[in-house]
């Protein structure tokens, strides 16, 4: 366990309470990159818009309203976590997974770059590409995204394999601890993980209904976009880095009523 | 189903890491596929354990259930009880024939592709957590997607060798396998003579040879 003291500029007012106490998320805008959600799921309150990336008609890969329906269910698990913690957000789902037919690099980037200039507050990326093709123009979209008041909130992977954007500096990116707590997260002191959040034994929802036991940093990254929808839910117009830090400062190893210890699970 | 290159060392290998895999995990059963992405379907390359006859060479669609979730979203993931979900159970048991409690699985990653999927099913009870059991099936599959690639390549080789003329210095050198695949079935005398004539053939390119390396 890494141990660090924090007290270069203590800020005690910024408790969780104060970060997001009585906040539902609503007036927020969250876009889910993944499979596609099923908008019927009695886990998901409702979807704002439906959408997925399709081939042009000169084979350029662009984005078209589609039905809410989820090839998978990775996303309904996704969009259904974020509700459990912010139920009055307003969710997109951007279908940008496919059955491995295609590379889903060119559909990530179309939808991502999508999601980014219809002004979402928050993306989720339960997802990640290893294709160090996409690596540049994935690293322009993050900052542009960084730039424009939309944070990215990206899973890290959790195997020996460089992808992205977790990576980059300009998203949030999250990783999994063991605890049952969905409120429970911890600031990481040694990078690149920023957060852990709770990903292991996580009842979501899955399509047609159901629900099942799944672990994975999948569904720690909706437990941190669900949280900073009510950050900004509460605090409107917070930059990226705002937001980051709040949610620093309100970490479970950080805060003050906590000791203020980075401890590192 | 015996698959047709069963003995060789490719495909041992392979077969060695899902043994390893099952053990590591004291697992009912482990198995490794391949992404056939033309066709959107993961196809069994090794099984080892319970339901595991008959698997290799068998296909379903590549976006159904938790090894579905994984070719989409490049990222680990463990599903704890399978069972309670009876669309997700079927989907499984129809494509291993087994219906497992637990699945955990892990994408196979290769020059930032995902080529196929490494799943354990039903864990052992051991002192792990699930954070441990996602790093291991990672280094599991670090190994399963060298061997998968060492599966492919051989097979390549073997089709282009199958499809095209061997060539050698432009020359169609097929005869040479059709004398090779012939000969064993040849009567005595016929056998004899080809003998021969491989003989003076081969006498002909050691002269040949030797007039090279005078001039060198």
């Amino acid at each position: 366990m890494r141990t660090e003291k924090f007290d270069v500029a203590a800020m005690p007012q910024v408790s969780p309470d104060w970060a997001w106490g009585g906040a539902d998320g609503s007036g927020v805008r969250v876009a889910v990159l993944d499979s596609g959600v099923d908008g019927g799921h009695p886990l998901i309150p409702g979807l704002e818009r439906s959408v997925q990336v399709v081939t042009g008609p000169e084979g350029a890969a662009q984005v078209a309203d589609c039905e809410p329906g989820d090839v998978a269910g990775h996303g309904t698990a996704c969009a259904g976590l974020i509700s459990s913690i912010a139920p009055a957000v307003a969710i997109t789902s951007v279908r940008v997974l496919n059955d491995g037919r295609q590379g889903t690099g060119a559909a990530l980037l179309a939808g991502l770059g999508w999601a980014i200039d219809e002004g979402y507050d928050l993306i989720n990326m339960s997802l990640s590409t290893a294709k160090p093709a996409f690596c540049l123009a994935l690293h322009e979209l993050a900052d542009r995204a960084y730039f424009r008041r939309c944070a990215l909130v990206a899973s890290a992977h959790n195997m020996p394999v460089r992808s992205f954007p977790w990576l980059f500096s300009s998203v949030i990116s999250v990783a999994s601890h063991d605890e049952p707590d969905p409120w429970a997260y911890y600031y990481n002191a040694a990078p690149p993980v920023d957060f852990y959040a709770r990903g292991v034994k996580v009842r979501v929802a899955w399509p047609g209904g159901a629900q099942i036991l799944s672990s994975g940093n999948s569904f720690a990254t909706p437990h941190i976009t669900g949280i900073s929808a009510l950050i900004l839910s509460k605090h409107p117009g917070l930059t990226p880095f705002q937001l980051k830090t709040i949610l620093y400062l309100a970490a479970t190893n950080v805060r003050r009523d906590n000791g203020g210890h980075h401890d590192t699970p | 189903m015996t698959p047709p290159d069963s003995d060789v060392t490719e495909r041992s290998l392979l077969q060695s890491i899902v043994e390893v895999a099952r053990s590591v995990f004291g697992a009912a059963a482990a198995s490794v596929f391949l992404l056939d992405a033309q066709r959107g379907e993961l196809v069994f390359e090794a099984a080892a354990g319970d339901g595991s006859d008959d698997l290799v060479g068998t296909r379903f669609p590549s976006h159904v259930g938790l090894a579905g979730w994984v070719v989409m979203s490049g990222q680990s993931l463990i599903v704890d009880d399978v069972s309670e979900v009876p669309q997700f159970a079927s989907d499984i048991a129809e494509s291993t024939g087994y219906v497992p409690r637990s699945i955990v699985a892990a994408p196979l990653i290769r020059h930032g592709e995902c080529v196929g999927v490494l799943e354990v099913l039903d864990r052992g009870t051991r002192d792990r957590g699930e954070l441990d059991d996602v790093d291991i099936v990672g280094m599991l599959a670090t190994e399963a997607t060298l061997g998968l690639e060492l599966l492919v390549r051989l097979r390549s080789l073997t089709t282009d060798m199958q499809s095209e003329p061997s060539q050698a210095g432009g020359l169609d050198l097929t005869i040479l396998r059709r004398i090779t695949e012939r000969l064993p079935a040849a009567d005595e005398q016929t056998a004899s003579m080809v003998m021969r004539l491989l003989a003076v053939a081969d006498e002909l390119l050691t002269g040949a040879d030797d007039g090279r390396r005078g001039f060198g």
